[in-house]
């Protein structure tokens, strides 16, 4: 049955649900992000605490030294609830599969230089370990964070290591005609060559950090903001005089990925600085215990990369980025 | 007894062919449409064929966008590129 | 160059994800993997893992981009049309508050807890899963807010649902069995919800109850269900192959696993009653009787499924006679309960019309007539007289599962079914063999539960009276709780059906 609508009174009698509108101030209408994430985890009256961290209830703020009013400030710029993430995951990845069906017609890869294709081999394809360990860690921080504004994005954060991981892995295939024998030398190296046993020990380092915001700051801010640039920005750089341009399409994901990853990272940490001057000084202290030690950590690779003058300065120059950022972050 | 393994599809337009195909190629399967769904039982083990639902679809039909129109399943799952088969072991 | 080689999907996969771990040398491993042993379980060789479903992160955001799209589509026009008027009968609406309420916030917890399983079982392949499954659960929470946001927007009752989660007596009986859940170690996680739950129960609600919206006209709801199953549907597969996997690895986790599997099971089974209500009694039009939604997803799915199992030593679940025997009553006794305490509630409720009993019969011809026809007719009676019952004393509630006492004994349906345990001087009562079992298995894990009646008579829950109580609960007095006929929900219903009579000429 078909009913003209007009002549009935359909006027709703509440516009969003009574935790929301206490949060707008009045009951008025709420868009998707603020329906799908606010107040959505549960905070009192919890059963049990659990059997593998009696000291904690399975949702407990005082996981981390960070103090917050309320955890819900920590709001995502980019609003992402799971339809929104997943559409805009889909259409970016769409572009990088039209990327690797282009570079693959046309022999794109056969152009790099000998020499410079054992150096991808060696600095690109071991990365997808410490994509690997960074996904465990965004799933660590979406399992031991507090509220949901700042947890999604964090299982979000995981499902895009993954993918960049398994982006690395596709590289490898296309280098190596499928056979897989380029991941393993990769694993090797990453198991066993120098130049990459500061990394795999900053990985497994970063797996055992037990406040989940020192994690935030260590992997979202610290680790992620000096590989993306140094290895995406520098060594890509290095590659485009000895025909790498098509590797470039195939990991341009990437550089598209940690410019909006870098505006909810931001977003997050400002905010929790802005909250007190303990939870400024804590996360400064962070930032300054773990910058050295990850720029330490990639110093052979960009060495072994670009040569000890020109690796050096190039990751002088992100970490010198990465300071000013962080200053702009409130992290002195 | 036999042991049934099923399989529970949307009744939509994707799921249709999926539907025509799983009928035609397991014999003995038992189809019972409620509300939105429909669920197809069959002793032991059931398959759906790549190319038999490419041939009513009439384009190229990866056995994983079985993903959009599945509601529910029940037996041990094997997936590959050219079917998708539950069977009970 | 050679030509490529050609990849199937397996072999893509595992090139893919298979080497992606390593044995760590600088940290140790029990370090990284902290919660990986202390439940007893042994696992010799993670690589034996063979993933059910192969799917890459592209393929996973692609198949999910596409379900989506559509989901939003149906939800923005079913909101555009005012589709909630095309509902075969707003008694229907009150099903979904208890979904919201009691249904939703669990999804949250899943999505949680697999971040928890995600990140700490050791091996690539069932911690990809995990997390693929902490996204779907994320979308599902999400998905039917936003679903049920349109609902909100006329109805009461749908406006409090997180704040009442935490707090209001019925709500604790979903809320404890996740919290149990989430509080256990990942494999007894991964058993619970992913094989015990997921695979062998929750077929149950999403897929009858899911077709029962489509029969009453709730498109919104049936898209947001089936589009949830789709993905349900890959984490049962995750949850047999988890058990198998387990059972595969060492015989020592045999008894583990059935232990879990007991519980879980029996723990499902009770808060799935709300379910049994829901269908028997919620759904105007009706589409299977809940006894009969038992026999296809418990007795022959579960039989199969059991009989495959067993090859591994592996029995069906301790009490599976029980559950299914209790089919006969539970949506009925679940039904009279919420009818008395309805001014409690943040739903209506209504007796079965006679048309409903006598369906009620034909469904349940050895007990609908003998046990429960005559106190509905009688209720019936005492409506009609102006005395409508409530019941006011404040029901004692099982330690385990949190249900008031109100279950009947297995084979004798005249007494009331409890069962007492001894803890640290303290007496624990709980409502069956089954309840009882769990307790006692880990009685310092349930002596700790948050009782809501026990907490109202510790003055916890906004003061002593039912009033102060209800309103802690931020249930809206008159309008979220008491009978159907007379809420404002079935005023506007009425106005809403005479104008389109009217319309319609």
């Amino acid at each position: 049955m078909t009913i003209d609508i007009k002549t009935l009174k359909v006027e709703p009698r509440r516009n969003t649900f009574g935790h929301i509108a206490r949060r707008l101030g009045a009951d008025k209408p709420a868009s998707r992000y603020e329906e799908a994430t606010l107040d959505i985890q549960a905070t009192d009256n919890f059963h049990y605490k659990p059997l593998w961290d009696t000291a904690h209830w399975h949702y407990d703020a005082s996981r981390t030294a960070i103090r917050m009013q309320d955890w819900y400030v920590l709001r995502d710029p980019r609003q992402y609830y799971y339809a929104s993430y997943n559409i805009a995951r889909a259409g970016q990845y769409q572009a990088t599969e039209r990327n690797f069906d282009f570079v693959a017609k046309r022999g794109l890869l056969d152009g790099i230089e000998p020499e410079w294709r054992d150096t991808v081999g060696f600095y690109l394809l071991p990365l997808r370990h410490m994509e690997w360990a960074a996904n465990m860690n965004s799933t660590n921080m979406c399992d031991r964070g507090y509220g949901t504004a700042v947890t999604a994005p964090c299982i979000f954060s995981a499902g895009d290591h993954l993918a960049m991981a398994q982006i690395l892995g596709r590289v490898g295939l296309a280098l190596d005609g499928n056979l897989g024998t380029s991941l393993q030398e990769a694993k090797t190296a990453w198991m066993e060559a120098p130049e990459w046993q500061g990394l795999r020990k900053l990985a497994e380092d970063s797996l055992v950090i037990e406040d989940w915001f020192e994690q935030m700051v260590a992997q979202n801010l610290v680790i992620d903001g000096l590989l993306y640039p140094l290895v995406y920005g520098a060594f890509d750089k290095a590659g485009q005089t000895r025909g790498g341009t098509g590797l470039s399409m195939l990991t341009e994901f990437m550089n598209d990925w940690f410019a909006e990853h870098s505006r909810w990272v931001d977003a997050v940490i400002k905010t929790a600085a802005a909250e007190s001057a303990e939870n400024k000084a804590l996360l400064g202290q962070w930032c300054r215990h773990w910058l050295p030690v990850v720029k330490d950590a990639f110093a052979p690779l960009a060495t072994r990369v670009l040569g000890a003058q020109q690796g050096a300065a190039a990751l002088d120059e992100v970490c010198a980025a990465l300071s000013k950022r962080a200053a702009a972050l409130g992290l002195s | 007894m036999p042991r049934i393994v099923s399989i529970t599809l949307q009744n939509t337009d994707d799921a249709r062919p999926i539907i025509a195909a799983i009928t035609a190629d397991n014999p003995g399967a038992r189809i019972n449409a409620m509300p939105g769904i429909v669920k197809i039982d069959r002793d032991d083990s059931l398959t759906v064929r790549r190319a038999s639902v490419e041939d009513r679809l009439g384009r190229v039909w990866d056995p994983q966008e079985i993903h959009l129109s599945i509601v529910s399943m029940a037996g041990n799952l094997d997936e590959d590129d050219d079917y998708f088969n539950l069977s009970w072991s | 160059m050679n030509a490529p080689l050609k990849l199937g999907l397996k072999q893509r996969y595992s090139l893919l994800t298979s080497g992606l771990d390593w044995t760590p040398s600088y940290q140790p491993f029990e370090k990284i993997y902290p919660y990986a042993e202390f439940e007893g379980i042994k696992i010799h060789d993670w690589s034996k893992w063979e993933d059910p479903f192969r799917l890459t992160m592209d393929a996973y955001w692609k198949f999910q981009a596409e379900k989506e799209r559509k989901l939003y589509a149906v939800l923005d026009s079913f909101a555009q049309n005012n589709g909630q008027m095309n509902l075969s009968d707003v008694r229907y609406v009150n099903a979904l508050k208890l979904f919201l309420t009691g249904v939703s916030p669990l999804e949250y917890q899943a999505h949680r807890g697999f971040a928890h399983v995600g990140r700490h079982v050791p091996g690539v392949g069932p911690r990809i899963a995990a997390q693929m499954q902490s996204l779907d659960e994320l979308r599902h929470v999400q998905t039917q807010v936003h679903t049920l946001s349109h609902y909100n927007k006329f109805f009461d009752g749908f406006s409090e649902f997180r704040h009442m989660h935490d707090r209001v007596w019925y709500l604790s009986v979903p809320k404890s069995f996740f919290d149990d859940a989430r509080t256990a170690g990942p494999f007894e996680y991964f058993i619970a919800i992913g094989f015990a739950f997921e695979y062998v129960l929750t077929n149950l609600l999403f897929v009858p109850f899911m077709s029962g919206a489509a029969y009453n006209g709730d498109l919104a709801t049936v898209t947001f269900g089936f589009s949830a199953q789709s993905d349900e549907s890959r984490h049962m597969t995750l949850g047999i192959e988890v058990i198998k996997f387990l059972l595969e690895q060492d015989p020592g986790n045999l008894p583990i696993v059935q232990k879990w599997v007991d519980k879980w099971f029996w723990r499902g089974h009770r808060v799935l009653g709300l379910v049994a209500m829901m269908m028997d009694y919620m759904l105007p039009k009706k589409i299977m009787s809940w006894r009969e939604a038992w026999e296809i997803y418990f007795t022959e799915a579960g039989g199969s499924l059991f009989e495959d199992l067993a090859r591994y030593g592996l029995k069906v679940p301790k009490y599976a006679d029980v559950a299914t025997a209790e089919a006969d009553h539970l949506s009925h006794q679940n039904w009279a309960t919420f009818y008395q305490y309805c001014h409690a509630a943040g739903f209506h409720t209504w007796l079965p019309s006679a048309e409903e009993m006598d369906w009620l019969s034909e469904k349940y011809p050895t007990t609908f007539d003998k046990y429960y026809r005559p106190r509905f007719e009688m209720w019936a009676e005492m409506e009609k007289e102006g005395k409508r019952f409530y019941n006011n004393a404040l029901p004692q509630l099982c330690s385990v599962c949190q249900i008031p006492m109100v279950y009947t004994e297995h084979g004798d349906h005249g007494a009331t079914s409890f069962r007492v345990s001894d803890y640290k001087g303290e007496k624990y009562h709980t409502c069956s063999d089954g309840c009882k079992d769990i307790f006692d298995g880990e009685p310092e894990k349930y002596s700790q539960a948050w009782l809501p009646v026990h907490q109202i008579f510790q003055g916890n829950c906004g003061g002593a009276g039912l009033e102060d109580v209800l309103k802690w609960y931020k249930l809206n007095l008159g309008a979220d709780n008491l009978q159907q006929a007379g809420s404002p929900d079935q005023k506007l219903w009425d106005e809403w059906m005479a104008a389109k009579d009217k319309v319609a000429g």
